[in-house]
């Protein structure tokens, strides 16, 4: 496995795939938030990669990336 | 010893069978849900994937006892080519067939995030056969004499038919909502 893979402490959202389930808001407690109609609001922040890698495996519409934070 | 194989298999065999139908119903909520909490969600998306991985090692327990155990004649061949077996090949070939699905369906989803969503999609879709095959291979050879596991066979089908037909009546709350917005045309 890629080093930045491991890494990555960020997800990006594929919103055209997102189906709203939320799995991404329950693991990534940080980052995302859930608008008012359940799909995923993201925000500027880092959470474990672990807990990014299980999100990116578990999101039942396969619409996370995993994605590193911007270089300051 | 070989007795305690046969047992060994039959009960990897029934075991499989449940996880299966667990697997399904848990899969029929996560593909049809209408809106469920996320942490809900996440639970049951774990469970789906854990199990459904979790229940190869079962299989191939099964698999390999059957294979091993003398009791009757199924050789190395029969697990992965159907209808080679010596006894009941019929029978013994859909647990094949079931089991090269498997095989496929837990390998794409181990990797689903590397590999293309269709051929993941494609592959998954094979689940719906994947499930009566076992089931009714489970039923015709291992449990059809025994009453108890009969039983176990007849309920783990009536929870999968039943998840099954709500999962094609469950459309997602938003397609519903779009459908009825576009119904209502531009003003
Ligand atoms: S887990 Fe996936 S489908 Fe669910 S809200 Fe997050 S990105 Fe969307």
């Amino acid at each position: 496995m890629p080093a930045s893979r491991e890494q990555a402490t960020r997800v990006a959202v594929d919103r055209v795939a997102c189906t709203g389930h939320g799995v991404c808001a329950a693991l990534l407690p940080r980052q995302i938030t859930l608008d008012e109609w359940g799909y995923p609001i993201v925000a500027a922040a880092d959470d474990p990669a672990v807990d990014v890698e299980a999100a990116v495996r578990l999101c039942p519409a396969r619409a996370l990336r995993p994605s590193r934070a911007p270089r300051q | 010893m070989n007795e305690l194989l046969w047992y060994f298999s039959r009960a990897t065999g029934v075991i499989s069978m449940v996880l299966l139908t667990t697997t399904l119903v848990l899969g029929m909520t996560l593909s049809g849900r209408r809106s469920a909490r996320p942490a809900t969600s996440t639970v049951v998306a774990g469970l789906h994937r854990w199990l459904g991985l979790g229940m190869v090692v079962f299989v191939v327990g099964h698999v390999t006892t059957a294979i091993v155990e003398t009791y009757v004649s199924i050789g190395p061949l029969s697990a992965l080519v159907p209808f080679t077996a010596g006894y009941q090949p019929l029978w013994v070939g859909l647990g094949t067939i079931a089991f090269d699905i498997l095989l496929a369906v837990a390998v794409t989803s181990a990797l689903r995030h590397r590999i293309s969503e269709r051929v993941w999609r494609g592959v998954h879709l094979a689940s719906y056969l994947l499930w009566p095959t076992a089931l009714v291979h489970g039923f015709l050879l291992g449990t059809s004499d025994q009453p108890l596991l009969r039983l176990v066979t007849v309920a783990c089908g009536v929870v999968g038919m039943l998840a099954v037909s709500w999962r094609i009546q469950a459309t997602h709350h938003d397609r519903e909502h779009r459908r009825s917005v576009t119904a209502q045309g531009w003003s």
